[in-house]
């Protein structure tokens, strides 16, 4: 299991392929995506990567999260986010992850919060059908009808769907391929919508349902790859100063 | 400019289309890809274009609208589609609409469409 990434949404437009072919496409841009911390097995109990993404203002940030960002040597991040990885998959903490992480055709699974509606009814909410038009219906066309049954059991029971707050939920969008990657700028898009508003962060991981194709990067593309020999000493003043 | 105005920008830029100036009341010939087996040829569809939807960017479109064998038929084509191999103007029509879709309840002589003489192209 290797980590996903943290990305903002920038909207959405359509590419147009050789074949003629449209395809609707969400812009997902990387942002200063660095890992800022490690959980491991024998610490924390379980093997993790902590990604922040975006910049924040150091004197916006609490003073906690200030001394966590010093600690991994990298600068105040707006979102953080874990990841559930594999021990081998464990990414060097400092490291800025790059857009090829994902390979094009590749499918992945995009979470986000949902874009909040408010307070709603059931027909909206639940796609309830509602009540009739006509037929002596009075005032309650849009209302959800029943909820239940008689004196037996003579109670609703939990979880059943009414009117209510709707959105601004985490909502996950499965298997969405990803159409193009653009290294350079950090963008990755993907085919079809995803969810939340423009702006807002999502989190791209590998599609769970299907299978991973041949030649992704692991443990993930890393940014700085192109010089490895540079990474090693680059590395050494930073645990230095965890230290 | 935002990153999604530039990307379709460079898109556009990209794919080199030259789209002439025309708009709604024109009458114009698509020169549309089609691809039967393996074999890819084009076909002209000719009719008057009765809408222009979205603009000129990419996500922009036209609607022609033409008589094929005395029944109206309408064919929406993409701007920028990469199907469409040229748009020629056969015809500037004079029109005080931006939508005509008042021609899909004419027929014959009231769906005229009076030329326009006086067209000068925008520099």
């Amino acid at each position: 299991m290797r980590s996903g990434v943290i990305a903002k949404k920038m909207g959405m437009t359509r590419l147009f392929m050789e074949d003629g072919k449209q395809i609707p496409v969400t812009v997902l841009a990387l942002d200063g995506l660095q890992v800022v911390a490690q959980r491991t097995a024998d610490l924390d109990g379980y093997t993790a990567v902590q990604l922040g993404a975006g910049s924040a203002k150091a004197k916006r940030t609490s003073q906690a999260m200030r001394g966590h960002f010093a600690k991994a040597n990298v600068a105040p991040k707006r979102k953080v986010a874990e990841f559930r990885v594999s021990a081998e998959n464990l990414i060097e903490v400092g490291s800025e992850i790059s857009a090829e992480h994902f390979l094009e055709g590749q499918m992945v699974d995009v979470s986000g919060t949902s874009i909040g509606k408010g307070f709603q009814g059931a027909m909206k909410r639940w796609n309830f059908s509602g009540l009739r038009a006509s037929h002596g219906v009075s005032i309650s066309h849009r209302s959800h009808g029943s909820t239940g049954q008689c004196q037996d059991p003579g109670k609703v029971f939990k979880g059943k769907k009414m009117a209510g707050h709707m959105g601004a939920a985490k909502v996950t969008t499965q298997n969405l391929e990803v159409v193009r990657t653009d290294a350079d700028r950090g963008l990755i898009m993907v085919k079809g919508a995803v969810p939340g508003s423009k702006g807002g962060w999502v989190t791209i991981k590998d599609a769970m349902k299907k299978k991973l194709p041949d030649g992704v990067p692991f443990p993930a593309a890393i940014k700085s790859a192109a010089a490895p020999a540079e990474a090693p000493v680059a590395d050494a003043p930073a645990e230095g100063g965890e230290a | 400019m935002n990153l999604i105005a530039q990307l379709e920008a460079e898109q556009i830029a990209a794919l080199g289309k030259d789209i002439p100036d025309f708009k709604a009341g024109d009458t114009v010939r698509v020169g549309f890809k089609v691809t039967e087996g393996t074999r890819s040829r084009v076909q002209n569809y000719e009719g008057v274009c009765v809408a222009r939807n979205n603009g000129v960017g990419i996500a922009g479109s036209f609607t022609v609208r033409k008589i094929s064998f005395g029944e109206g038929v309408e064919r929406v084509f993409p701007l920028h589609s990469t199907n469409i191999d040229s748009i020629t103007v056969v015809r500037r029509g004079r029109v005080r609409r931006a939508k005509l879709y008042y021609l899909r309840d004419r027929r014959g002589k009231s769906a005229r469409i009076a030329e326009q003489t006086n067209y000068k192209p925008k520099s």
